[in-house]
């Protein structure tokens, strides 16, 4: 790239981090990122000779939680590193500059490392009424989208906004929130799931794409393996509690206190796929199950439609707010089992009439 | 209704053959089996004890039995169809698949005679009748959705390969909570299924007195004499 640009090594240098530092936030991405020992290696070689990546981290129909887990990621090289060493050609949230030399940027940005910038995407595209929900400097998030996706190195989706549309698509989803795979025309988007994500897996994939040049491996729902193949469920510390049948039953009983499984106060870690367990929020001090909250499933796509979240199963759809699949069912049982009773009476009444009949027409009857 | 014989005046059919027979209560058991089992995981019951989590399990048995009864109520479906290919009349596909005119006519029929009883017009099928067999294909497809939503949701708690397969079932439906919420809404399509079937076999051994409940046991049905004749040669012309 540009040889003139200093290495990413080099600028931690010159901040004042040291040779330690570096290395301690090498292994910890590594680890992170599931590498053996000799990925660490090419890890360290990568950002110790590679300068900075060029990204362009744009904001569309978001509330900026993904930027705010980021620049709060436990590892201080985290914020050091991907923010002021590596990203931040352009941001609006972030950037000093405003207005026109804010665009002026973006122009520059993806003019001149044109097939060599990431695209992260903050927020999901609204494409009702030709987008006019979410216009930044006159022009529609689509249009802009489409601009600077198009000679992008590779596109991240941050959060479930972009990679689902969260809040915003849900029912009935009034400015056609949609998530940007959908709209890359073909493109590889990366989803970074999570309401927010977790700032070490957000790191962990830039950093992967600068070490690596090639993009983390996906599942089939573009999430990067590495963080989202298990169930928040699978890594759990209460699975023990669940395996033996151990459950909180109301918020303030004895269960609640003791720490039991979250199951049934509608926890969603069985069909949640993230890292919350292994990697932990806030330097790893804690995670929502762990404070003795259930998961809300914030890295699934329409959880907010899969409501209410303190219940194990959403409601049954069509039929009004309290009804549950069981209570419907219920309802069906009862239905079937009465038009059982009527019929077996009719069945009995015309019986009768035949058995009579029967009695009077042969003397060897059956009845 | 018809005009029954006597006793001696049946002849005995065999209708269902002992893999059909064993497939029915393998079926029957591990369906039963499964709705008591997946009731109590969307709705574990509350087991209060003070020991320690290492050393209860019983949710996990549950679960377990769950799975198990899964594998052979699964494997005993597939062979099921296998035998829609290679069993007798009685038992082969085409029964449960409506594409002549003349099994929609028969539907009709019995909807009038049996369950609307407002004609007493006979039914001519010795084994399913033609409402029945397309009810079944309907069950067929509940066991396919059944077994493809239980085994997405099983793909992401197994190393083996198998449950595997069926992991791409998952993404389409919408993610693991739309699926598990479409496996537990089946479940009551089980539930009714299951009660009406029971009352509508004890209505015809009842009524047609030609021995169906023990004819899923023996195989045998008691069939009037000279109706098989009479069937037989309306379908030749
Ligand atoms: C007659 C057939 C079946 C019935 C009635 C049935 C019923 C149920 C029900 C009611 C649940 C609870 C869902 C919830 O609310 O969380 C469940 C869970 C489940 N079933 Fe089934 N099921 C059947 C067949 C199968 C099959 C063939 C499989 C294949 C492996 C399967 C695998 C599962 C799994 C993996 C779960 C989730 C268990 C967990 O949360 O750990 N089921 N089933
Ligand atoms: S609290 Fe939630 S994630 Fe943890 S074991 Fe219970 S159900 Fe699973």
């Amino acid at each position: 790239m540009n040889e003139t640009r200093p290495t990413v090594y080099e600028e931690l240098q010159a901040k004042g981090h040291s040779r330690r530092d570096f290395m301690k936030f090498c292994t910890f991405i590594g680890a992170a990122l599931g590498l053996e020992s000799t990925g660490i290696a090419q890890v360290v070689k990568a950002l110790e000779t590679k300068s900075r990546l060029p990204v362009v981290w744009l904001h569309f129909q978001e509330c900026t939680c993904c930027s705010e887990s980021f620049i709060r990621s436990s590892h201080p090289l985290v914020a050091d590193v991907i923010l002021d060493k590596i990203s931040l050609d352009y941001t609006e949230t972030l950037m000093a500059a405003a207005g026109h030399q804010a665009e002026a940027t973006l122009k520059n940005t993806i003019e001149k490392y044109k097939g060599q910038y990431v695209l992260l995407v903050e927020g999901s595209i609204p494409t009702k009424e030709d987008g006019a929900y979410c216009c930044i400097g006159g022009k529609s998030s689509y249009d802009i989208f489409k601009e600077v996706s198009k000679d992008a190195k590779a596109i991240i989706a941050w959060g479930n906004c972009a990679s689902a549309g969260c809040v915003q698509a849900a029912n009935p989803n009034p400015t056609g929130a949609t998530p940007i795979y959908k709209l890359a025309e073909g493109k590889t988007v990366i989803n970074v799931q999570g309401c927010p994500p977790i700032a070490e897996v957000m790191a962990g994939v830039i950093v992967h794409i600068l070490a690596f040049d090639r993009i983390p491996q996906l599942d089939s729902l573009g999430r990067p393996k590495a963080f989202y193949s298990s169930r928040v469920h699978d890594t759990c510390y209460r699975r023990p509690n669940y395996d033996a049948g151990l459950f909180v039953e109301s918020w303030d009983d004895e269960n609640a206190k003791k720490g039991y499984c979250l199951y049934k106060m509608g926890c969603r870690g069985p069909n949640t796929y993230n890292s919350c367990g292994v990697i932990k929020w806030n330097n790893g001090v804690s995670f929502p199950i762990q404070s003795g909250h259930p998961c809300i499933g914030c890295s699934e796509a329409n959880f907010w439609d899969n409501g209410p979240f303190y219940k194990h199963l959403a409601n049954f759809p069509g039929f009004g707010i309290e009804s549950t699949a069981d209570k419907v069912g219920i309802g069906l049982g009862a239905v079937t089992v009465a038009g059982i009773a009527a019929h077996a009476v009719v069945t009995n009444i015309r019986k009768r009439k035949e058995i009579m009949k029967g009695l009077r027409t042969t003397d060897n009857n059956i009845a | 209704m018809k005009e029954k014989k006597e006793a001696e005046h049946n002849e005995t059919v065999y209708v269902w053959q002992l893999p059909v027979r064993f497939y029915h209560w393998i079926n029957a058991l591990s369906i039963l089996v499964l709705c008591v089992t997946g009731f109590l995981i969307g709705y574990p019951i509350a087991l209060q004890n003070s020991a320690e989590a290492s050393f209860g399990y019983w949710f996990g048995t549950v679960r377990f039995i769950h799975f198990v009864a899964a594998f052979i109520f699964f494997f005993n479906f597939v062979y099921r169809l296998y035998w829609g290919f290679v069993g007798n009349k009685y038992a082969k596909w085409d029964n449960f698949i409506p594409y002549r005119k003349s099994q929609w006519q028969e539907v009709l029929d019995v909807l009038k005679v049996d369950i609307l009883m407002v004609s007493k017009k006979p039914i001519d099928s010795v084994g399913h009748n033609a409402l029945a067999s397309l009810t079944y294909f309907f069950t067929f497809l509940a066991f396919l959705v059944q077994s493809l939503t239980g085994f997405g949701l099983y793909a992401a708690m197994s190393k083996s390969f198998f449950p595997k397969l069926f992991a791409w079932i998952v993404p389409i439906l919408g993610g693991d909570f739309n699926t598990r919420m479409i496996h537990h809404i089946f479940m009551w399509l089980f539930i009714v299924f299951a009660i009406i079937h029971i009352y509508l076999v004890f209505y015809h051994d009842y009524v047609e007195r030609r021995g169906v409940t023990s004819s899923m046991i023996g195989g045998w049905k008691f069939i009037e004499k000279g109706h098989m004749e009479e069937v037989k040669k309306k379908v030749k012309v």
